[in-house]
């Protein structure tokens, strides 16, 4: 094959938009597991309080975006929820919303996993000592929980890092996004989506490599 | 026999009236009654699942009695009555009267020994970091432990953590000291080290409730033993009657089995 590839051709004069495109990407990921970390964590706490009237909806809106794909939900809050409220949400906005309730309901699991996961003797010994709940929580259940919480945490901010691609489909102008922006204009498919992989890539190997490690460091 | 002068004579230290738990329609406890007098040892004996530790657990209320009535010192609690059980922080409070050892050890497995004793003074009673090392370091060479000050948890030998166990149980210097088969789980060898410590802290003068199958250690240290089945107390005296000549046919066949093993 005799293809004369040419990356110069797709970033001069398209500068801007790619460094553009690539700061939405990382405010969005960053933006929406920062978010869906402090959903997690409060629906988390909701869940162990165990109360009935709490865990029910929690546990609806978990499985309800656990299991059903992040493309459907942000093209719902786009699209769909609209004509059910009558106001129109900006792309941005929906996008933000459906990318944060989806990491929110991961990030809840991996909460109420790491506390649930520490040795109920734990627990007894700290009440036995005298300590209240909430001290119990912060000088011995959670300091021990938070360390198995990162692995899992790190993987899933992984994996929403790559989500945040489909922004490109309610025309948030992403890296994704902009790359299809780059290739209408210059018609060069192929620099285009290998230079938005390499940067994905690029962004994401060392990401990959840190929750590795904290793994390896968690099974000591 | 190491038993204090004052086993005897002193005041009560605590008292259960007819305590009771249930577990929905299992009944762990069945109305259990005992008083413990100031220095006084308690031992009791009696087959797995008979609800001794269940009874050692209401005591401090790690598990909430169903009814019956509790005092320690001037304070009573009437678990039939919801107001007078205590909850939150009061509850929290109330917990740390008790020291309290367990089977499986449970040190804090984030901290070194030294702060597993700690965090009961800095956290609960709110003492200063240096005042609150110094007593930790004074207990944990009171259990022969100084060495191992900052070793975690799972770099000491089960016999080591359960010394430390019972150095973190004594820093808030407790009123009764609770042991729940604090040797079941360690190796053969290992336990004469943490019978020692008890033995010394009986002959110190604490008052102690011992959940054990140590039956040499309860004759030797104990002032009063009480044998339980079935969540009921069904022999209780000095050792040297219940464990050496019981009267129930029950506690006879216990100790004869125990004896052949």
């Amino acid at each position: 094959m005799n293809y004369n590839w040419d990356f110069f051709f797709v970033i001069a004069g398209y500068e801007n938009w790619w460094i553009k495109g690539l700061l939405v990407t990382i405010a969005y990921a960053v933006g929406t597991v920062i978010g869906g970390l402090i959903l997690g964590v409060i629906c988390g706490t909701l869940l162990l309080a165990n109360r009935i009237w709490l865990t029910v909806p929690i546990h609806m809106y978990v499985e309800l975006f656990r299991c059903t794909p992040v493309l459907v939900q942000i093209v719902w809050f786009f699209f769909a929820l609209p004509i059910l409220i009558q106001v129109q949400l900006p792309a941005w906005l929906a996008a933000g919303v459906g990318l944060t309730l989806y990491m929110g309901c991961f990030a809840t699991e991996i909460f109420r996993g790491g506390i649930i996961s520490i040795d109920k003797g734990q627990w007894q010994a700290a009440r036995a000592i005298g300590m209240t709940y909430v001290q119990m929580m912060r000088h011995i259940i959670l300091p021990q929980a938070i360390r198995r919480m990162i692995p899992p945490f790190v993987n899933q901010s992984v994996i929403q890092f790559k989500n945040t691609a489909l922004l490109y489909v309610v025309a948030v102008p992403d890296l994704m996004y902009t790359g299809y922006l780059v290739v209408a204009d210059t018609y060069r498919p192929l620099e285009v989506y290998t230079g938005v992989a390499v940067a994905y890539f690029v962004l994401l190997y060392p990401l990959t490599q840190w929750g590795k490690r904290l793994e390896a460091r968690g099974d000591k | 026999m190491t038993n204090n002068s004052n086993a005897n004579a002193g005041e009560i230290k605590l008292e259960l009236k007819n305590l009771k738990k249930s577990y929905g329609d299992i009944q762990a406890v069945r109305g259990l009654s005992l008083s413990v007098k100031k220095g006084q040892v308690v031992a009791v004996i009696g087959p797995s699942g008979c609800g001794k530790s269940t009874m050692l657990r209401c005591v401090n209320i790690l598990e909430e009695p169903s009814s019956g009535m509790l005092r320690i010192g001037n304070d009573t609690i009437d678990f039939s009555v919801r107001s007078s059980v205590p909850s939150g922080s009061r509850l929290a409070k109330f917990r740390s009267r008790f020291g309290m050892v367990f089977q499986q050890f449970d040190l804090f497995a984030h901290l070194t020994a030294i702060q597993n004793v700690m965090i009961g003074m800095t956290v609960v009673q709110r003492r200063t970091d240096a005042e609150a090392e110094e007593r930790a370091m004074s207990l944990l060479e009171r259990v022969g432990l100084a060495e191992t000050r900052d070793r975690l948890p799972k770099e000491l030998s089960g016999g080591q953590q359960q010394r430390v166990a019972i150095a973190r149980a004594l820093a808030l210097e407790p009123e009764i000291l609770l042991f729940d088969e604090v040797t079941s789980a360690l190796d053969p060898e290992l336990v004469g080290e943490v019978l020692d410590v008890m033995h010394a802290l009986a002959s110190e003068g604490a008052t102690m409730i011992v959940v054990t199958h140590e039956m040499a250690f309860a004759r030797d240290v104990a002032d009063w033993v009480l044998f339980m089945e079935s969540g009921k107390v069904v022999e209780e005296g000095p050792p040297q009657e219940v464990l050496v000549a019981p009267k129930n046919d029950r506690t006879k066949s216990f100790l004869a089995r125990y004896h052949r093993q």
